[in-house]
């Protein structure tokens, strides 16, 4: 595979680097997977199959099954039965030890997770494999903890479970997004039906393994793999009482729409449009590399990127150009390469996506820029674009993009930057860039956002609570706020 | 002896933005006692009223979300301080909307001043116990704060005029939010007096919006409003409830569901409702060497 444009783009840094391709082979992915239902992987009752494509490449990588509705029953079924049978019943500190046992396999077989990941998702190995996979075994360690101790978790005393979880991710992180859903959902006492996104099944199957090599009491996690219609059947679905979902504020408010008036419990982790506001004060170096991250991470398949930066108006010529010429240095390319710093597109519909509103920036007026950047043949790929001159009213600032596209506008007080920051109807994050403390404190209190990074940007902890504002959804994933997601409170 | 006298009786009016309004449309409908008599005339409010509340409560929601805390719980302690004082009054008229025993009534109205003290006392300890400071792998002071989620519409519940509404509107108030209420259609003076007692009671104009009217013809324009940002549909029936939730979908409103036929309003509220309509703010500041 010669996907190494990231070699031949990088322009004006000099540097040529040697391809560094990490080995597939510790990938060990089947040519086709069954649904895993009642603790082993079954055939479907009455799904299809579909394959499952590596987004730098146009590979088949393997074939997966589409759980059809009767699949989802049998889900749903394994799922009750195992929360009204073993795990029901079983003592927190045993819960706790299992969920231990999670986050100890996940570390043992974290290359393989990486691999797998990088291959079905197209995100650089160096992210799945300092990010994604970590912070996957970290948050199951961390809620393992929680599973003896929830009587002291400030939700009264023994709280109960909620049931039987529905969880529907995306794409963008697929093993950590299932291990933010399972890991608070198990600790607590309820029992899963997971539904990974339709481009990116595999690491979820992994993981089937690992529950399997954990010995999880059987039918406690139950993964679905499918498309739109499986997550929406499995949300529709009466044997559910949670229902937990992240992804697109559409998607959201149907699922919302579907839950209004029965019994379920709802959470939702949606679209976002955040601000990164740079001030004059800030360390400007450190700033550009928080901007980078902020958006060009994950090819801004990150629901809290940094879309919009907002940069005081006496530096945002500074900004810009030291901006650009970063993102100059950025290598484009196959996303095994563990020099590799943009990967590739999640799919054609994604691609397709950027490219319309990107098409629209332009034709509303906003001046665009990339860094000479030569993309691969084959697979889908868009390179690191920044939008100047941007209104607030063009599309390219108020809708989310959901790919590796800056915004940049500009505010002359902490008044206009804070009013320009929550002009949104989303408010999942925001970031702040001051040298002066009291000044992150007072932007951040009045910052709509549920998460607000200072002097940092796109960092996650298990300890730390995430979740939006406004039609970026409501409740939370991560520490002690986020039990209250799968707890009768 | 002294010579008979012909009582003066009160208009029932809305409660927008601190102003006590007839209803925009001039419409108004009876409303009688738990025996069958005629009670008053309630103003009718209808879908501009809805809107004008909203616009009211979302004009009072900087000034009231940033108040300190102490300062939030005095002002609800306040109301506590004046339903006391006018508890004769309120005896009478829930005795009256809900045919209740003398005792009973009094009973609700006791528990309903307390309620404010309870809640009064939560506004400055809600981000101690809701709020955390969070040990994170990196240099950074990470901690969460609960904050309000901003205006919140709530269908008062119908089968208790005073307690019950108290129930879900003090502890609203408390985490900062500030309210459109749609009080119990059949039973809605209790509601307006206690506008009376808010709007002297030092709550800033436009944290409470009181709307009197039919549930069918109002939920659904709360529900469909974008500006609501959530909606506690205690009173709603299911079928309008159900509704409501599917348009609050529009704007991923936050919904508390309608409570069930019988609910002892009397019981211990715990932190349910306080925690409800906040939302988690989660902050990352830089630890410098």
């Amino acid at each position: 595979m010669a996907l190494d444009a990231g070699g031949a783009a990088p322009g004006t840094s000099g540097f040529e680097y040697a391809p560094a391709p990490e080995s597939r082979a510790v990938a060990r992915i089947q040519s086709s997977y069954g649904l895993f239902i009642g603790g082993a992987f079954v055939e479907s009752i009455d799904g299809g199959t579909f394959k499952t494509v590596s987004p730098s490449s146009e590979e088949v990588l393997a074939e997966v099954t589409a759980a059809g509705p009767l699949d989802v029953a049998a889900a749903v079924a394994a799922a009750r039965a195992a929360f009204e049978g073993p795990w029901g019943t079983m003592p927190g500190r045993e819960r706790a030890k299992y969920l231990y046992r999670i986050a100890r396999l996940i570390q043992e077989r974290s290359r393989e997770l990486a691999v797998v990941e990088t291959l079905d998702n197209g995100k650089p190995i160096r992210e799945s494999r300092d990010v994604d996979v970590p912070l996957a075994a970290a948050h199951f360690f961390y809620y393992a903890g929680w599973a003896d101790k929830l009587d002291h978790a400030g939700f009264g005393p023994s709280p109960r479970a909620l049931g039987v979880a529905g969880q529907v991710i995306p794409w963008n992180f697929p093993l950590l997004m299932a291990a933010w859903k399972l890991a608070p959902a198990l600790a607590t006492g309820n029992t899963c039906v997971l539904k990974p996104a339709e481009t990116t099944p595999l690491s979820a199957l992994v993981l089937a393994d690992i529950l399997q090599q954990a010995g999880l009491p059987d039918g406690v996690v139950n993964i679905l793999t499918g498309d739109g219609t499986t997550g929406a059947a499995l949300v529709a679905h009466d044997g559910v009482d949670k229902v937990a979902f992240t992804g697109s504020t559409e998607v959201g408010r149907r699922i919302a729409e579907s839950v209004a008036g029965t019994h379920k419990h709802l959470t939702l982790e949606l679209g976002g449009k955040a601000a990164n506001i740079v001030f004059a004060d800030a360390a400007l170096d450190q700033a550009v590399e928080g901007i980078v991250n902020g958006i060009f991470f994950n090819q801004g398949h990150v629901c809290c990127a940094g879309s919009r930066l907002l940069v005081e108006e006496s530096v945002a010529a500074t900004v810009v150009a030291m901006l650009k010429r970063r993102l100059g240095t950025l290598r484009l390319g196959d996303p095994m390469d563990k020099n590799t710093d943009i990967g590739a597109i999640n799919s054609p519909e994604q691609l397709g996506r950027i490219v319309a509103l990107v098409d629209a920036g332009e034709n509303e007026g906003a001046e665009r820029w990339s860094p000479p950047c030569a993309l691969p043949e084959k697979g889908w790929w868009f390179p690191p674009t920044v939008f100047t001159d941007v209104s607030p009213a063009h599309r390219i600032a108020r809708e989310e993009i959901f790919g590796p596209v800056l915004s940049v506008l500009t505010f002359r007080t902490p008044d206009e930057a804070v009013e320009k920051a929550n002009n949104t109807t989303y408010g999942l994050s925001a970031g702040v860039w001051t040298e002066k403390g009291s000044r992150i404190l007072s932007m951040a209190s009045r910052l709509r956002a549920g998460v607000v990074w200072a002097n940092t940007f796109n960092r996650f902890d298990p300890a730390s609570p995430f979740g939006g504002f406004k039609e970026s959804g409501f409740g939370r994933e991560g520490g002690r706020q986020g039990l209250g997601a799968y707890l009768d409170v | 002896m002294s010579e008979p006298r012909l009582e003066v009786k009160k208009t029932s009016k809305l409660f927008i933005g601190g102003a006590f309004p007839r209803s925009e449309s001039g419409r108004s409908y009876v409303v009688s006692s738990a025996a069958g008599e005629f009670l008053c005339n309630a103003a009718w409010a209808s879908r501009k009223d809805v809107r004008d509340a909203v616009v009211a409560a979302r004009g009072a929601q900087p000034r009231w979300s940033t108040a300190t805390a102490y300062n939030r719980g005095q002002v609800l302690y306040r109301v506590a301080e004046l339903l006391e004082a006018r508890r004769g009054q309120f005896v009478h008229e829930v005795r009256a909307a809900e045919g209740a025993t003398a005792r009973s009534a009094a009973a609700q109205v006791d528990a309903a001043i307390d309620r404010w003290v309870w809640y009064a006392g939560w506004s400055d300890k809600l981000a101690q116990v809701a709020g955390s400071s969070n040990p994170v792998a990196g240099p950074y002071f990470n901690f969460s704060v609960p904050e309000p989620t901003g205006v919140i519409g709530i269908v008062a519940p119908t089968d208790s005029a005073l307690l019950g509404l108290v129930s879900v509107v003090a502890p609203v108030l408390a985490a900062g939010n500030t309210v459109v209420v749609l009080a119990d259609e059949q039973r809605p003076i209790p509601a307006v007096s206690l506008t009376e007692v808010l709007a002297t009671a030092d709550v800033p104009a436009g944290v409470v919006n009181l709307l009197t009217g039919p549930a069918d013809e109002l939920v659904p324009v709360l529900a469909a409003h974008r500006d609501v940002d959530g909606l506690d549909l205690a009173g709603a029936e299911p079928v309008l409830a159900a509704a409501a939730e599917a348009s609050g979908a529009t704007n991923i409103k936050r919904i508390s569901r309608g409570v069930a036929p019988g609910h002892d309003w009397r019981r211990d509220p715990g932190t349910a409702r306080l925690l409800r309509f906040v939302e988690t703010k989660t902050v990352w500041h830089p630890i410098g060497s």
